[in-house]
């Protein structure tokens, strides 16, 4: 029999995806220890297993759709969408990290766990529909990737990477933390539809919405608070680098924008807030990215860039801008994880070539990596016909239709400044011969789809973005 | 309808050519070459159908192919051509088989992705002209860029990195604004179909408020002058040339540069004409400027290349003072000399590129008396020189007198500064002429330089026979770009009250009868 105040069943179909990766990362962690380390086949089963699950059950919700747990979550389309980008960014996180921990020489099964609980930890938040449980979701995926992020223990420049993380994660934890409890002694709730009904002090409910701000500001790698995230992904394993700059940063952005569209104070209160934060990350991100010598280390300043480009169209607080959110993830996603996946391919055992011009010579001797690359970057670029520059593209309409002139003006010259450091990573492929033989490295067959999947879905996308734009528009029409 | 996939098929042919090109083997370049040419030459003859059904008397656009594409916002894929997108698109087809022919034997590595570029490239110029969608254009605008940046980038001369770059940087710069300004302008009127908007604005239905005007003719604006390249927008084009293989220096120089002027004309003009009257004035003295300063530097430059690059600069503000000038005759002067231009430069550039591929430099002090040792290489030499120059039975003369005679119409003062740079250019291309062709031979190794084979010859006379029809026998051509000229005319009238109204409309914004469904703002505040 069931226990008392169980929970109805519609209620578990709706938090079905989360329960299936939480099953399968205990699984996982029971069965590891029964397996000898040289044998990562199983694991690696299981955890593709259960990614692959998650993602189909992302269809339970989605016909179950309503309020969950007493209003605690919010499953809409919305937030399917997010589950299910979520759920694909996990299932080639894995495909491409498989090789890497193998080559790296690092245990597997607990590294998949953590996988599974963080992107468990990201579904929660890009349902949550009040506060705290917004939080236990960041708590989950934040900590999982605190671990992930170390994992390379014996690399020094890992451990600096997970300090930093860890201290300043905390931080923003804490300062999301305090600001949910101001809003709560504001307003005596944290559901989030209930806040503006129940604002008894508004002086208190600015400054705890305030604080989230910072707290998610942290998370999403918005200037000034940026400063963690070059280290943390350079000092990180690239697959786990690829895994933080799409999926947490996905599930931080969901949250901010439930909040924002749900809670009209806060829209008010941080219009400026995100017009400042989306002009200082934009430039921040760019023009430190343009000194960079490793390749790394770049992307990681342009995805702090490419955050400022996401909050451009958080300032333009409309519909458009809601789906040019949602468009621009999967978008990001598609081209991050492919770039990030081939980077951890190319800079073989111990991560050595990670250098600009380790790359010469690579579009003689690598072609299909080049070409990969070189797609990845034009559309991070945000050249025509790629996924990114469309979702450039609605990111402009957005800021239009609300009258941003100038933030669209800066976030052209932003793409400019942008061209000259991706351009130089293809001229160095394409232009300049070999400087140092590297050994020919074969790709894998589990990168290749990974990459086979990201370059197919960015030209797909960039042509014809219908299929993700409509669910896009009709998920934000529907976030109200 | 035979014609109904027309366009489409002209404008992807090469793109399908060059997917063709990837199946052969790296190393077959026999077959690749071959292969190679003969798309560009049914892309040619093909491309020759749009005379056939083409309505001379129209200025409306024909052959138009109208699909929905993407449904929000809505963009269409809407393809068309009138008198003078039609020539721009003869001009890219006719000239891409002849760059294809220069770049038979000199290109020594990745042959296979030399060609490909190319014929991507030839997909995307003929886009551009094509599309009649404004994201589409842009689409188009920006995707050509990547080819040339490689074809500058890898099979360039010594400092072809820095010229690549700067390159591309230069024309993203300015299309990143367009693409601004294009949004803006589907945020005003709902639509990004060009003839849609034209026809909202001309109503009238849709005002534009005066700064707003301004703002997005600025937006343009900026892209095409960078491009055309107007002064003093136009120190990427010296960089560029100078270090293209000759194929990519002859494409740029006939086809590339015309998408600049082809915009202000398409774009500019029509939807902005009050801007554009403001603007005209300045616009028309950067122009002289650049005709002017642009003859002055190529007079004194040592390398051939790099003379004929800044000749382009004088020439194309020529084409910009007759498109300023807003009447018939010097705007068909303008379309004119665009083709004439892409012709006589493409020749020059393919001189001074056979010359390279015998003696590889482009300085003018290392010849000399190369007539002797090459009489029909310096025969035919002449000939483009004549023509560049502007001499009467030639074509550069139709397109120069047009222009200046239309300007003289609107601005005597315009036209009299514009033609100081006719006579300039017959001294800066006859003084170089003179240095490298006449003389005793100065250098011993000159002496045993081989004559135009039969593969130059082929390219040279096809060249000089286009060059001379279009000089004695311009009726063909003007006869089918006049109702297009004078429906850009047409098109910058707009009716009595749209000016009286105007005034009403608050500045940045627009007064918008007929919103497309525009999703509201949640909780309007606009502006906090």
């Amino acid at each position: 029999m069931l226990p008392p105040n169980f929970p109805p069943l519609e209620d578990i179909f709706r938090l079905a995806p989360e329960l299936v990766l939480c099953v399968f990362g205990i699984l996982i962690m029971l069965v590891d220890p029964f397996i000898p380390r040289a044998y990562r086949g199983p694991t690696r089963t299981l955890a593709l297993l259960g990614a692959g699950l998650a993602l189909a059950a992302v269809r339970l919700p989605a016909v179950h759709q309503g309020l969950a747990f007493y209003g605690l979550m919010r499953i809409d389309s919305f937030s399917v969408f997010l589950h299910a980008v979520i759920g694909a960014v996990t299932v080639l996180v894995i495909l491409g990290s498989s090789d890497y921990l193998k080559r790296e020489g690092l245990p597997s099964g607990e590294f998949y766990a953590l996988v599974l609980f963080a992107t468990a930890g990201m579904g929660v938040m890009a349902s949550a529909q009040e506060l705290v449980t917004a939080f236990i979701g960041l708590e989950m995926s934040s900590i999982a990737s605190y671990i992930l992020a170390s994992y390379r223990r014996n690399a020094p420049r890992a451990n600096e990477s997970a300090m930093k993380y860890f201290l300043l994660g905390s931080f923003a934890t804490a300062f999301f933390l305090y600001g949910v409890a101001l809003v709560y002694g504001a307003t005596g709730t944290t559901l989030l539809p209930q806040i503006d009904r129940a604002a008894a002090n508004p002086t208190l409910l600015r400054l705890g919405l305030g604080m989230i701000f910072i707290g998610l500001a942290f998370k999403v790698a918005a200037a000034p608070f940026q400063l963690w995230t070059p280290d943390v992904y350079e000092g990180a394993p690239t697959p786990v680098t690829a895994l933080l700059s799409s999926g947490p940063k996905a599930a931080a952005f969901a949250l901010l924008l439930r909040i924002l569209v749900t809670v009209v104070a806060a829209s008010q209160l941080w219009f400026w807030a995100l017009w400042i934060a989306a002009a200082l990350t934009m430039f921040a991100g760019n023009l430190a990215a343009l000194v960079q010598s490793s390749v790394k280390r770049m992307l990681a300043y342009s995805s702090i860039a490419h955050a400022g480009y996401i909050l451009v169209a958080f300032a333009a607080r409309n519909e458009i801008g809601t789906a040019a959110v949602l468009f621009y993830l999967v978008a990001y996603a598609l081209m991050k994880l492919g770039a990030f996946t081939l980077i951890a391919h190319l800079g073989g055992e111990g991560e050595r070539r990670l250098e600009i011009d380790d790359y010469a010579g690579l579009g003689e001797q690598q072609p299909v990596a080049a070409a990969c690359l070189a797609l990845y970057l034009l559309s991070l670029l945000g050249l025509p016909v790629t996924a990114g520059f469309l979702g450039k593209f609605y990111i402009f309409n957005a800021a239009l239709k609300s009258h941003l002139v100038w933030l669209a003006v800066l976030l052209a010259v932003n793409s400019v400044i942008a061209a000259y450091y991706y351009l130089r990573i293809i001229v160095v492929m394409y232009m300049r011969p070999a400087q140092q033989e590297w050994p020919p490295l074969p790709i894998p067959a589990a990168v290749g789809l990974v990459l086979l999947v990201t370059a197919a879905g960015t030209l797909y996308l960039g042509l014809f973005p219908g299929i993700v734009m409509n669910f896009a528009a009709q998920s934000a029409l529907l976030l109200r | 309808m035979p014609n109904a996939y027309l366009l489409t098929v002209i404008t992807f042919l090469p793109l399908a050519g060059s997917a063709a090109l990837l199946l052969l083997r790296r190393d077959d370049h026999a077959w690749i070459r071959r292969l190679a040419l003969v798309v560009s030459l049914a892309e040619f003859v093909i491309s020759l159908l749009m005379l056939r059904g083409f309505d001379a008397a129209s200025p409306f656009y024909q052959f138009e192919e109208r699909r929905a594409w993407m449904l929000s916002p809505p963009i269409l894929y809407h393809l068309g051509v009138d008198g003078i997108s039609m020539f721009l698109v003869l001009l890219t087809t006719f000239l891409t088989p002849l760059a294809l022919l220069a770049s038979w034997n000199n290109i020594e590595k990745h042959v296979r992705e030399f060609f490909v570029m190319l014929l991507v490239l030839e997909t995307g110029m003929i886009g551009v002209f094509f599309a009649l969608d404004l994201f589409m254009f842009f689409v188009f605008w920006e995707v050509m860029l990547l080819p040339m940046y490689f074809l500058i980038g890898i099979w360039g001369h010594e400092r072809r990195i820095y010229a690549a770059l700067k390159f591309v940087l230069y024309t993203m710069a300015g299309s990143v604004l367009m693409l601004v300004g294009i949004l803006w302008l589907y945020n005003i009127t709902g639509s990004f179909d060009l003839p849609v908007i034209q026809g909202l604005l001309q109503s009238g239905r849709v005002g534009l408020a005066p700064r707003a005007e301004l703002l997005l003719f600025g937006a343009f604006f900026l892209a095409f002058a960078i491009k055309v390249p107007l002064f003093p927008l136009h120190t990427w084009l010296p960089d560029a040339h100078v270090e293209a293989p000759t194929a990519g220096s002859v494409i740029l120089a006939g086809v590339l540069l015309k998408m600049g002027t082809y915009g202000l004309l398409r774009f500019c003009l029509p939807l902005f004409p009050e801007a554009s009257r403001r603007m005209a004035p300045y616009v028309a003295t950067l122009a002289i400027i650049g005709i002017v300063y642009g003859a002055l530097v190529a007079m004194v430059q040592p390398d051939l290349k790099k003379l004929i690059a800044y000749s382009s600069v004088s020439h194309l503000g020529l084409v910009v003072l007759g498109i300023f000038a807003f009447n018939t005759i010097s705007i068909e002067g303008s379309i004119y000399q665009m083709l004439n231009h892409g012709v006589s430069t493409g020749a020059l550039f393919l001189l001074a590129g056979m010359l390279y591929d015998r003696r590889h430099t482009h300085l003018i002090s290392e010849f000399g008396g190369l007539a002797t040792p090459m009489p029909v290489l310096s025969a035919l030499f002449l000939f483009v020189c004549l023509s560049s120059l502007g001499l009467p039975m030639l074509n550069g003369f139709v397109g120069e007198f047009l222009i200046l005679l239309g300007t003289y119409g609107h601005n005597a003062r315009w036209a009299s500064f514009a033609a100081t740079g006719v006579i300039l250019s017959a001294i800066y291309l006859l003084w170089a002429y003179q240095r490298v062709f006449f003389g005793g031979v100065t250098a011993e190794r000159n002496r045993a330089l081989p004559d135009a084979s039969g593969r130059e010859r082929v390219i040279l006379f096809t060249l000089a026979a286009v060059i001379l029809w279009m000089g004695v026998g311009s009726a063909p051509f003007t006869r089918r770009m006049e109702a297009s000229s004078q429906h850009v005319l047409n098109q910058m009238l707009r009716p009595q009250s749209y000016n009286a109204g105007r005034s009403a409309v608050p500045a940045g914004t627009a007064a918008v009868e007929k919103p497309a469904a525009p999703a509201s703002l949640r909780g309007e505040a606009g502006n906090p």
